[in-house]
C-alpha cells in the first residue's frame, strides 16, 4: 500500500515513455497522426533514415567530443580542487560550499550569462583577452563552427566542476590520515603519496563520478540550446539536441524517437557500468 | 590568532582566488543586470551607476512566469514527498521480495534522458489534454525528483533503529500511524533535503517546460530566458536581471540550508 503510488508513477512516467518510444521508433508518427490518429508501421525505415543522414554522424562525433572533453576537464580540475581543499585552512568549509553555486543555478540562466561573456564583439572574455594582447582579433566563440563546440565544452566543464569537487572531496575524506603520515615517514614525496595512496583509494568514488558525469553529459540539452541552438551549421548538434529537433521542431516523432532510442542504449551501457562499479550499496 | 593559523592564511587566499574564478560568471550576471545599457561595448566591471531598468523590464515581462515557476515547483515538492516518503519507508523497513528490483529500477530511471520522457509524454499529453497545464508540468517534473527522493529517504529511513517503530506497533499503532507519528517526524532532515532538491530540480527544469508547453498560457521562467536567448538580443540587462531572479532560490537555499544541500549532493551519487 505504501508503495502503490510510487510504483504507479514509475510505470506511467518511466515505463510507459520507454515502451512508447520504442514503438514510435517503428512508426511514421508526425503532426498528421494528431489529426487522423493513425501512425503507420514503417519497420526500420526511421532508423535507416536517421543513420544514413549526414547529420547523424556529425551528431555522434559531436556527442563523443562533447562528452569526453567535458568529463576530462571536469574531473581533472575537480580532483585538483578537491585535493587542494583537503588541506586545513581558515574558511575552508565556507569556500567549498560557495563553490557549489554554479551547480545549483538553473542551467538556462548559466547559459544566458555565458552567452553574454562569450559574445564576439562585446563579451568580457574577448574584451579582456584583447586588452592584454593575448589575441589581436576577437574570437567568434559561439558563431564560428570551429570554435562553438570548444566553447560549449568549456561552459559544461565549468558547470560540472562543483559536483566533481564535492563528491571527490567526500571520497578523499574517507582516506585515513595515518596512511599519509606513514608514507611521509618513509620519505614519500607528495606526488608519490598521491599515486600510491590517494589514487588507488579514490578509485571507486572516481569511477562513480566519471560514469555519472557521462550519463549527465549525454542528456545535456539546456546549455547547448541556450548557447548555440545546435549551430552554427550543426557544429554543436548532439544526439540529444538532434532528437529534440526531429520531434519538436520538425514534428517528426518517429525519427526523433529512433534517435532517443539510440541514446537510451548508450545511456544504459554506462548505467550498467555504474551499477557494476557501485554494486555493493545496491546489493545491501 | 596563533602562528599555525597565520601560516595557513595563504592557502585561504589561494582558495578564495579559485572560488572567485569559478564564481566570476555569477558576478558578471549580477553586474550586467545593473548596467544602464547591456549592449554597450565597454560594459564596466562594476555597477558604479546601478540602473534598475533591467529589473523593471524583467519583472514586467517575466513576473508572471516567475509565479508559474513557483507554483509548479511547490506543487512538485508536495507531490514528490507524498509519493516518495511512504515508498521509501516501505523499501527501507518492510521485508518485501521485490525491494532490490525496485531500487534498481529507480537507479536506472534516473539515468533515462529527459528527452525520451518528453517525447512520449508530449504525444500522451496531447491526447488527454495535459499540454499547457500546470498539473501536466508538475507530473512531468516529478519524474526527475521522485527517484532521487525515494533513494535518499530510503537511505535515511534504513538507518533508523527498527525498535523505534516496533515499540509503537506493540502499543497498537497500525503501519500508517507508526509512519505518520514516528517515522516522519524523526526523518525531518532527510525530508527537508529531498524537498529542497525537488524544488531546485523543478525550478531549473527546462526540457519539460520547453516540450510540454506550446502556447504562452503556462510559461516557467526558464522558458522566458530561453525566449530571450533565441531571439534577437537588443539589451542584455533585462535578460541578466531575469537570470539573477531565477538564481535567487539557489542562492537563498545555499546560504540558509547549506548542510541539507551538502547532504543531498553526496546522497544523490553514492547511494
Amino acid at each position: 500500500m505504501f508503495l502503490v503510488p510510487a510504483l504507479a508513477f514509475i510505470v506511467l512516467f518511466f515505463g510507459y515513455p520507454v515502451v512508447k518510444n520504442m514503438i514510435m521508433g517503428f512508426q511514421d508518427y508526425s503532426t498528421k497522426t494528431f489529426f487522423t490518429g493513425e501512425a503507420p508501421w514503417v519497420g526500420f525505415s526511421n532508423y535507416v533514415a536517421v543513420i544514413s543522414s549526414s547529420l547523424f554522424s556529425t551528431a555522434v562525433i559531436n556527442t563523443a567530443l562533447f562528452t569526453i572533453g567535458s568529463i576530462i576537464g571536469q574531473f581533472v580540475i575537480g580532483l585538483a580542487l578537491a585535493v587542494y581543499f583537503r588541506r586545513r585552512f581558515p574558511l575552508n568549509n565556507l569556500l567549498r560550499s560557495l563553490l557549489l553555486l554554479p551547480w545549483l543555478l538553473p542551467l538556462i540562466a548559466s547559459s544566458a550569462v555565458w552567452k553574454w561573456i562569450l559574445d564576439q564583439d562585446s563579451g568580457v572574455l574577448n574584451q579582456t583577452l584583447l586588452f592584454f594582447h593575448v589575441i589581436n582579433t576577437p574570437i567568434p566563440w559561439l558563431s564560428s563552427p570551429d570554435m562553438a563546440l570548444v566553447a560549449v565544452i568549456i561552459v559544461n566543464i565549468w558547470l560540472g566542476i562543483p559536483f566533481n569537487v564535492t563528491i571527490l572531496y567526500g571520497g578523499l575524506q574517507g582516506i585515513s590520515e595515518e596512511l599519509y603520515e606513514a608514507a611521509a615517514l618513509d620519505g614519500a614525496t607528495k606526488w608519490k603519496a598521491f599515486r600510491h595512496i590517494t589514487w588507488p583509494m579514490l578509485r571507486p568514488v572516481a569511477s562513480v563520478v566519471l560514469v555519472l558525469g557521462v550519463v549527465y553529459t549525454l542528456k545535456a540539452l539546456d546549455i547547448i540550446l541556450g548557447l548555440t541552438g545546435g549551430g552554427p551549421a550543426n557544429a554543436t548538434q548532439t544526439l540529444t539536441t538532434l532528437s529534440y529537433h526531429e520531434s519538436f521542431v520538425n514534428f517528426s516523432f518517429g525519427t526523433g524517437a529512433a534517435i532517443s532510442n539510440i541514446l537510451i542504449v548508450v545511456s544504459m551501457v554506462f548505467t550498467f557500468i555504474y551499477l557494476r562499479v557501485n554494486r555493493r550499496p545496491v546489493d545491501e | 590568532m596563533n602562528t599555525s593559523t597565520m601560516k595557513r592564511i595563504p592557502y585561504t587566499i589561494l582558495g578564495a582566488v579559485f572560488l572567485a574564478i569559478m564564481l566570476f560568471p555569477v558576478y558578471w550576471m549580477v553586474n550586467a543586470s545593473f548596467q544602464q545599457n547591456g549592449n554597450a561595448v565597454s560594459s564596466s566591471f562594476f555597477p558604479t551607476n546601478p540602473s534598475f531598468a533591467g529589473y523593471a523590464q524583467a519583472l514586467t515581462e517575466q513576473g508572471g512566469n516567475l509565479i508559474t515557476s513557483l507554483i509548479v515547483s511547490l506543487g512538485t515538492v508536495v507531490l514528490t514527498l507524498l509519493i516518495s516518503a511512504p515508498a521509501a519507508y516501505a523499501l527501507a523497513k518492510f521485508k518485501l521480495r521485490w525491494v532490490s528490483v525496485i531500487v534498481l529500477s529507480l537507479l536506472v530511471a534516473q539515468m533515462i534522458p529527459g528527452i525520451v520522457i518528453a517525447n512520449a509524454l508530449y504525444t500522451a499529453y496531447n491526447d488527454i489534454g495535459l499540454l499547457n497545464t500546470i498539473p501536466g508540468l508538475i507530473l512531468a517534473d516529478a519524474s526527475s525528483s521522485i527517484p532521487f527522493a525515494v533513494l535518499i529517504l530510503r537511505a535515511f529511513m534504513g538507518s533508523l533503529p527498527s525498535s523505534l517503530v516496533e515499540a509503537a506497533r506493540v502499543d497498537g499503532a497500525g503501519h500508517v500511524r507508526a509512519f505518520v507519528s514516528i517515522v516522519l517526524p524523526v526523518s525531518r532532515n532527510s525530508l527537508i533535503t529531498a524537498a529542497l532538491f525537488s524544488f531546485l530540480f523543478t525550478w531549473s527544469d527546462f526540457i519539460f517546460a520547453l516540450t510540454l508547453t506550446t502556447s504562452n498560457a503556462v510559461r516557467p521562467v526558464t522558458l522566458g530566458i530561453y525566449g530571450y536567448l533565441s531571439g534577437n538580443i537588443q539589451s542584455w540587462s533585462p535578460i541578466m536581471a531575469t537570470a539573477v531572479m531565477s538564481a535567487i532560490p539557489a542562492i537563498i537555499l545555499l546560504v540558509i540550508a547549506q548542510r541539507y544541500i551538502a547532504a543531498g549532493a553526496l546522497g544523490g551519487s553514492i547511494k
